[in-house]
């Protein structure tokens, strides 16, 4: 049986990795008592998926891990055991059982949602919302992406299926399937970059809104929906 | 939500930053307002190797008891870390409040291994503490060091308020009381110190000074003050079941060196071996209950969701409830997928068993330390392991499908000739004639692979290899040599791997071992020079120690090179550890005439350790009532 779990990640605790907060998890199902499954063999392993990693430094109210149960009372009641072992800074905000032909957290992964706010470090230009909105707005944005095979170059608009500036923040919805995810502060580099602003240290804020999969009418909706 | 200490400009651009924000599962978090006093429990050592450190684990929770009390962590910032904070000036701080330690009540060291030197002023300095403890104000906290290297903490005394001579679990309450009692009363730090100086336990190395006799050695140590005890005895707890043990031991975010739960089934040694300092320190060996070690296993294991649980003491095989507590936790770990490690037991039927019950035999290698090459420095080094033996249990071994072998071996021990080092291997080659004897063709895999190690031997205080003469580089290095060509010239030399540690550490490590207070400006000029985290080859500068030295006129040589006569006074000799001097340099004779001891379980030595009134000293009631004599 898979259950997929959604939870939050915000203060200190954005300056862990995606491979630590893995095994936060894997220790934190241990601590709840939650009767996993585990994988064969001589090193078994707990059957664990999760959806797109967070990068250090970037909060979080979107994050998913499926997860393989042996058996489960209720979704209740397995929020509530995970909530009490968690630490500050993170808090499960939901768990839903699969159906069984649902496909797996990382592969369902196709956009994800940010907020991003400034460092108050950095002196923005003073028309920077009109100048961003009239950047996203061309009907292409040529840019040079790097990947681990070298550079490619691909249309950044594609990849934005929305981007809004709210109040001092930027809002943005973009591609986060695996191979073509494009990552905010990507969009934020380039923008600036265009602009000719100089970025100070640590400039972007990131806070992840949510993780989307693609319905089957085509449409993106959250993976718990 | 805690607000923490570095900016996240800095946690963005140093490696790790996980190590200083805190807030693990079962960090422990009070009140600042609602206690009275603020301990920060230091280990000068970078998070991951001090967050593997037992001896903390148990003070922090023992501590963290006291409802008066908020004990929190502090290690060394990373070197990328150290120099931003020194370029800010941002004052070190501990995980927990990420409150300055400068504003502590107290800051207590563990110190266990002498390479940490430079470390603990690297702390004290980060804090905005002033280094030495003279020159130390009524807002400073007390700097107070514990761990095995206070059994001779005059090479660093004067970075220290104060040192706990002994296992903290017996002392700590009656000196946090004394310090609430001092405040209340508006008594200054002076006084304070003067008056912790009383509990048992408690050296403060301001209230003595020391004379020297021209050749250098010890005349005197005269308490400067009356009432000052002038030896000062190591505590002990005398019961290890019905003491203080972390059920929630803090479960760090990032991967340490210790991830596990850690089991310490028993404190102390029988065996006696006469290198090791641990093996006397922490005489007698007392041994936990064992339904209080299932106990706190199952606790452990559930309060931190680790997902392996390993035994720790110093020779877990004579702990006598060994089989019945590893049946435990092998059915009960089993079960929730949790692996057991074992520590190095000794190799034989049952423990070949149990390994093969809880490793992959293919992929775990077996673990001999016979320290030493031949039979004969093994008897002078009371190392009772027999070629015999060892050979024994390789070729049980390799039966049972093992194929890969450790040995560990030291170099430049006492009496130590060419036909010792010879010896190590021939052992080797012994030890591959075994399993190709035993292993027949079809069987196997590919060749056996042994690895042998060697390290270079550090005389310690407190054993009896305290007189001797540590070697110098130059003979280390050529007994490496002489070692690696006598692993070649056999006819298995394929199937042996050798590896040596360095050796100016080794050297270094030997003269702050048995160092005296003439050596605080030593490391207070390295450690201005630039030396720091000396322990980790890779930034240890060996130049800038001889400049050190030679910049301050002291001989190194003098503290380690020198065999010492059999009534110089010591540095150490004020603490009493429990064994007596009497009982050691008899251990001296005996190994000069290649005598072996038996064990505390054979037979009591009477080395002074009974006057605890514990552990082995009284297991055997009449046997040992010698001892209590
Ligand atoms: S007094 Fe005897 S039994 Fe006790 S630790 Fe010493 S030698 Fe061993």
């Amino acid at each position: 049986m898979k259950v997929r779990v959604k939870f939050s990640k915000y203060g200190p605790v954005k300056f862990i990795g995606h491979l630590d907060i893995m095994h936060y998890f894997q220790k934190a199902v241990r601590r709840a008592g939650i009767d996993v499954a585990y994988s064969e063999g001589f090193s078994p392993h707990q059957i664990m998926s999760f959806a797109s990693p967070l990068s250090v430094g970037h909060t979080s109210d979107g994050e998913y891990f499926d997860m393989e149960v042996n058996s489960f009372t209720d979704e209740a009641d397995m929020l509530q055991r995970l909530n009490q072992v968690m630490v500050e800074g993170i808090d499960v905000l939901q768990v839903r059982f699969l159906d069984k032909g649902e496909g797996n957290a990382m592969a369902s992964v196709s956009g994800a949602s940010y907020l991003v706010a400034f460092s108050d470090k950095f002196i923005l230009p003073s028309n920077w919302k009109d100048a961003f909105l009239s950047f996203y707005q061309q009907s292409h944005i040529p840019v040079v992406k790097k990947t681990k095979k070298g550079q490619r170059e691909i249309d950044l608009k594609e990849s934005i299926y929305q981007l809004e500036v709210r109040g001092d923040k930027v809002y943005m919805l973009v591609d986060a399937g695996s191979g073509s995810n494009i990552k905010p502060e990507f969009v934020m580099e380039t923008f600036f970059e265009r602009t000719g602003t100089v970025l100070p240290e640590y400039p972007f804020r990131i806070h992840r809104v949510e993780t989307y999969k693609r319905a089957e009418n085509g449409r993106l909706v959250p993976l718990i929906v | 939500m805690r607000k923490l200490a570095l900016s996240d400009e800095i946690l963005m651009k140093v490696e790790k930053p996980a190590r200083y924000i805190g807030g693990e599962v079962n960090a422990v978090m009070k009140k600042k307002e609602q206690v009275q006093i603020r301990f920060a429990m230091c280990f000068p050592d970078v998070y991951e190797i001090g967050m593997s450190h037992l001896g903390i684990q148990i003070l922090y929770d023992m501590f963290n008891q006291f409802e008066d009390a908020w004990c929190e962590r502090v290690y060394s910032p990373w070197v990328d870390l150290d120099a931003v904070m020194r370029e800010e000036k941002i004052p070190l701080f501990a995980l927990e409040s990420q409150d300055p330690i400068k504003d502590f009540d107290f800051l207590g060291i563990t110190i266990q291994y002498e390479m940490c030197y430079t470390n603990i002023l690297q702390v004290l300095d980060l804090s905005q503490i002033p280094l030495h403890s003279k020159e130390r104000g009524e807002n400073d906290p007390i700097v107070i060091g514990g761990g095995p290297c206070t059994y001779n903490p005059e090479p660093i005394c004067d970075f220290f308020d104060m040192f706990y001579i002994g296992e903290g679990e017996t002392r700590y309450r009656e000196l946090l009381d004394l310090y609430k009692d001092c405040k209340a009363q508006g008594l200054g730090r002076k006084e304070f110190l003067k008056r912790a100086a009383k509990i048992p336990g408690i050296y403060v190395p301001s209230l003595y000074d020391v004379t020297y006799h021209l050749d250098g050695t010890i005349n005197k140590r005269i308490p400067l003050e009356d009432g000052i005890p002038e030896t000062v005895t190591k505590e002990l707890a005398v019961d290890v079941t019905g003491t203080y043990y972390p059920r929630r031991p803090v479960v760090p975010f990032i991967k340490v060196t210790q991830d596990r739960v850690v089991l310490e089934i028993q404190r102390g040694c029988i065996r006696g071996c006469r290198f090791c300092q641990a093996g006397q320190l922490y005489r007698p060996v007392r041994e936990r209950d064992v339904e209080m070690l299932k106990n706190c296993a199952m606790d452990m294991l559930k309060n931190t969701g680790h997902e392996e649980i390993s035994l720790s003491s110093l020779s877990s095989s004579d702990y006598s409830r060994l089989p019945e507590l590893l049946d435990f936790l092998i059915e009960n770990c089993g079960r929730d997928k949790v692996n057991i490690s074992l520590p190095s037991l000794r190799i034989d039927a049952f423990s070949l068993d149990v390994m093969n019950k809880v490793q992959d035999v293919k992929k775990s290698s077996l673990t001999f330390a016979p320290e030493a090459g031949s039979q004969r420095l093994r008897n002078v080094i009371n190392k009772g392991l027999t070629e015999e033996v060892i050979l024994d249990g390789a070729r049980l071994a390799f039966a049972g499908g093992w194929s890969r072998v450790k040995l560990y071996f030291m170099l430049g021990l006492p009496t130590e000739t060419k036909e010792d080092i010879e010896g190590i291997g021939d052992l080797c080659n012994k030890i591959a004639a075994v399993f190709y004897e035993t292993v027949p063709k079809e069987k196997r895999t590919g060749r056996v692979q042994i690895v042998a190690s060697t390290s270079f031997f550090v005389p310690k205080p407190f054993t009896p290899f305290q007189w001797a003469a540590q070697c110098t580089k130059e003979e280390f290095l050529d007994k490496a040599y002489f070692t690696r060509a006598g692993i070649g010239s056999q006819l298995n030399q394929k199937s042996i791997k050798y590896n040596w540690h360095e050796a100016d550490l080794s050297v270094l490590e030997g003269v702050f071992a048995r160092g005296d207070r003439r050596l605080n400006q030593v490391i207070l000029k390295a450690y201005e020079m630039g030396c720091m985290y000396d322990a980790w080859s890779e930034y240890y500068k060996n130049d800038l120690w001889l400049s050190a030295f030679d910049r301050c006129g002291v001989d190194p040589d003098f503290y380690s090179a020198r065999e010492r006569k059999e009534d110089e006074i010591f540095p150490w000799d004020f603490l009493d550890c429990g064994v007596t001097k009497e009982f050691l340099l008899r251990e001296w004779h005996k190994a000069k005439e290649e005598a072996v001891t038996p064990n505390c379980r054979m037979q009591c030595n009477n080395c002074g350790a009974a006057r605890y009134r514990t552990g082995v000293c009284v297991e055997k009631g009449e046997t040992n009532a010698a001892a209590l004599r």
